[in-house]
C-alpha cells in the first residue's frame, strides 16, 4: 500500500520536472529561431549596400532605380520619439509610483491601481486615434505648425504607453523597501519627502531602473500609435516638432508592398535586426546598471 | 527617585489600535540622565509604550492616544508640536539593526543632512565624533565609504546608535536593541549605554530581565498594557512590591 503511491509520485515529479525543463528550453529555442530568421532574411541586403551606408545613409528610396537604403532618418526618429516619451514618462511614472505606495491612502491606491492597469490595456491603435484626433490639433496650434502629426505628438502618446509599465514596476520596487528603513528615517526627524527622496527612492533604484528599461523597450518597439501620429516624413528630423518616421512604423507600412525576398524586403528585415540590436543594448546596459547598483548597496 | 528631575513623563496615557487597547492609563516619569528599562512579557505593550515618546505610533494607521506625554513639561500630543523637532530631540534605536543601504559615512551623516548641514568638513567632524561616541570609530575609520550592510550585526547596531547621536538628541529610545545580537556585541552596547547616560536620558525596552537588572537604573514592569510597578532597578528586582512583578522576575511565568 505504501510503495505504489511513492513510485507514482516520483514518476509524476519526473514528468513535471521534464515539462518545466521543456518550457524553459522552448523559449530559448523560439528566441533562437526568431534571431536566425531575422538575420537570414535581413543580412542579404548587405551584398547590395554595405552596413555603414545602410545605418548612416540618409536617403531611403526603396523602389526607385537604383534603390537607396539609408535608415538613419528612422533611427533618429525612433530615438527622438523615445526620448520625448521617456522625458515625460520617467518623472511622471516614478512620481506616481511613489505617490501610490507612500502617500495615497489605501482606498485611493485600490482605486488607482486598476485604472493604471486599464491604461495599460488600451489597444495602441486606440491611443493612436486619440493622438490623431485630440492631441495633434493642440500641438499644431501651440507650436504654430503646418501639421500636428510629428515627433512631439508621437512622443507624448508613446509616454502613455510606457507609463503603466514604469508605474507598476516602480511601485512594486518602492513597496518592497523594508519598513525598517522608513522608520529609521522618520525617527531621525526626516520629513516624508526627505524620506522618499533620500532613502526610499535610492533603495528601490534597481527596480526603478528596471522599470525604465522595460519602458524604453516598449517605446522603441511600439508601432501602431507612432505610425498614426508621427507624420511619416522620410528625411532626417531636425526638430522634435518635425514629422518623422520610426523604424517599427516604417517596417509596418512597407512590408506589404515589398516583393518577397526582394531588396526592399531584405532591407526591412535588416531594420528589424537594428531594432533587435538596440533592444539588446538597452537590456545589457540595464543589467550593468542593476549590477552596479546592487554592488553599491552591498547586496552582492 | 523623586529627587531626580523627570526628563519625560506620561500622564494616564491610553493607546488604541483600532478597537484594541494596547496601553491603559499609564503614568510614569522618566528620570533625567538615567537608564530606564521597560520590561514585561511579549505583547504587554512595551514597544508601543516606547513609541509614544517620539510619536512613532503616528505612522501606524488608526492609532489613538488619550492622555498626555511631556518632554520637559511640554505636551507632545498637541496639534502645535512639530513632530520633526520632537524626533530630533528624542532619537530611537530599533530592535533589528537597520542601517540604510548607504555607506557608513552617509548613514551617520543622514540626520545632520536632513536637518540642513551641508558643509563637508562639518559633516566629517560629526561623523567622527559620533562614531567615536558609539565605540565604533576604530573598527570602521578605514571603511567609511563601504556599505553599512557589510558590517556585522553588532557593528550595525552601534552604527545605528551613532546615527542617532549625530542628530544630537536629548533622549534615546532603545527598542530591544540587543535581541538580534550575540553576547559580546550585547555587552558592548550595554557598556555604551553606561557611557551615554552621562549626556542623555535613555529608555530601553528589553525582554531580557538580566539585561534590565544589569544595565538600568530604573525599571518599569508592564503587564497587559498596565503599569504594574516602577522603581529603582535594585529595589524592583530585590524587593518587588507587587506579587505579579515578583512572579515575572523570578521566572515563575512570562
Amino acid at each position: 500500500m505504501g510503495t505504489v503511491p511513492i513510485f507514482r509520485k516520483r514518476l509524476w515529479e519526473r514528468i513535471v520536472e521534464a515539462l518545466i525543463h521543456f518550457s524553459g528550453w522552448i523559449t530559448l529555442i523560439i528566441l533562437g529561431l526568431i534571431t536566425v530568421m531575422l538575420f537570414r532574411e535581413g543580412l542579404p541586403i548587405f551584398s547590395y549596400t554595405n552596413p555603414l551606408s545602410f545605418i548612416f545613409g540618409t536617403t531611403w528610396l526603396p523602389v526607385s532605380s537604383p534603390p537607396q537604403f539609408g535608415i538613419l532618418p528612422f533611427i533618429v526618429g525612433s530615438l527622438v520619439v523615445t526620448f520625448v516619451a521617456l522625458l515625460i514618462a520617467i518623472p511622471l511614472g516614478v512620481g506616481a509610483a511613489a505617490f501610490l505606495s507612500e502617500i495615497a491612502s489605501s482606498g485611493l491606491r485600490e482605486l488607482l491601481k486598476p485604472i493604471i492597469e486599464i491604461l495599460a490595456g488600451i489597444p495602441s491603435i486606440v491611443l493612436g486615434f486619440i493622438g490623431f484626433i485630440l492631441l495633434a490639433p493642440v500641438v499644431q496650434s501651440i507650436f504654430h505648425l503646418s501639421t500636428g502629426l510629428n515627433g512631439l505628438t508621437a512622443g507624448i502618446m508613446l509616454s502613455l504607453i510606457c507609463l503603466p509599465t514604469i508605474i507598476s514596476i516602480s511601485e512594486d520596487a518602492i513597496s518592497a523597501v523594508p519598513k525598517e528603513y522608513k522608520e529609521a528615517s522618520y525617527a531621525l526627524g526626516a520629513t516624508k519627502w526627505q524620506t522618499i527622496r533620500k532613502v526610499i527612492l535610492p533603495a528601490s533604484s534597481p527596480g526603478i531602473v528596471a522599470s525604465i528599461m522595460l519602458g524604453i523597450g516598449r517605446a522603441i518597439g511600439e508601432t501602431m500609435t507612432v505610425l498614426m501620429v508621427s507624420g511619416g516624413r522620410l528625411s532626417i528630423p531636425t526638430n522634435i516638432t518635425d514629422p518623422m518616421s520610426v523604424l517599427t512604423a516604417r517596417i509596418a507600412i512597407e512590408i506589404n508592398n515589398a516583393s518577397f525576398r526582394g531588396l526592399q524586403f531584405q532591407a526591412l528585415f535588416a531594420m528589424g535586426i537594428v531594432l533587435f540590436l538596440i533592444t539588446l543594448v538597452v537590456n545589457i546596459i540595464s543589467d550593468l546598471v542593476l549590477e552596479k547598483q546592487k554592488r553599491r548597496l552591498g547586496q552582492l | 527617585m523623586t529627587s531626580i528631575a523627570a526628563k519625560m513623563r506620561t500622564e494616564s496615557v491610553s493607546l488604541f489600535y483600532g478597537k484594541n487597547q494596547a496601553l491603559k492609563q499609564v503614568t510614569l516619569s522618566i528620570p533625567r540622565n538615567q537608564i530606564t528599562a521597560i520590561i514585561g512579557p511579549s505583547g504587554c505593550g512595551k514597544s508601543s509604550f516606547l513609541r509614544l515618546f517620539n510619536r512613532m505610533n503616528d505612522l501606524i494607521p488608526q492609532t489613538k492616544v488619550e492622555g498626555q506625554v511631556y518632554l520637559e513639561e511640554q505636551p507632545i500630543y498637541n496639534a502645535r508640536i512639530d513632530v520633526v523637532e520632537l524626533r530630533k530631540k528624542v532619537g530611537m534605536v530599533f530592535q533589528k539593526p537597520n542601517p540604510f543601504p548607504m555607506s557608513v559615512f552617509d548613514n551617520v551623516a543622514y540626520g545632520p543632512r536632513v536637518h540642513g548641514i551641508k558643509d563637508r568638513v562639518h559633516l566629517e567632524e560629526i561623523v567622527e565624533r559620533c562614531l567615536k561616541q558609539a565605540a565604533l570609530w576604530d573598527e570602521v575609520k578605514d571603511k567609511l565609504k563601504t556599505s553599512a550592510l557589510s558590517l556585522s550585526g553588532g557593528q550595525q547596531q552601534r552604527l545605528c546608535i551613532a546615527r542617532v547621536l549625530a542628530v544630537e538628541p536629548e533622549v534615546i529610545l532603545l527598542d530591544e536593541p540587543c535581541s538580534a545580537l550575540d553576547p559580546i556585541s550585547t555587552m558592548r552596547i550595554e557598556d555604551l549605554m553606561q557611557e551615554l547616560k552621562k549626556g542623555y536620558t535613555l529608555i530601553i525596552v528589553t525582554h531580557n530581565m538580566q539585561q534590565a537588572a544589569r544595565a538600568s537604573d530604573f525599571t518599569a514592569f508592564l503587564l497587559a498594557g498596565e503599569l504594574i510597578e516602577f522603581g529603582p532597578t535594585k529595589e524592583l528586582f530585590t524587593a518587588p512590591r507587587d506579587s505579579r512583578t515578583e512572579g515575572y522576575i523570578t521566572g515563575r511565568w512570562g
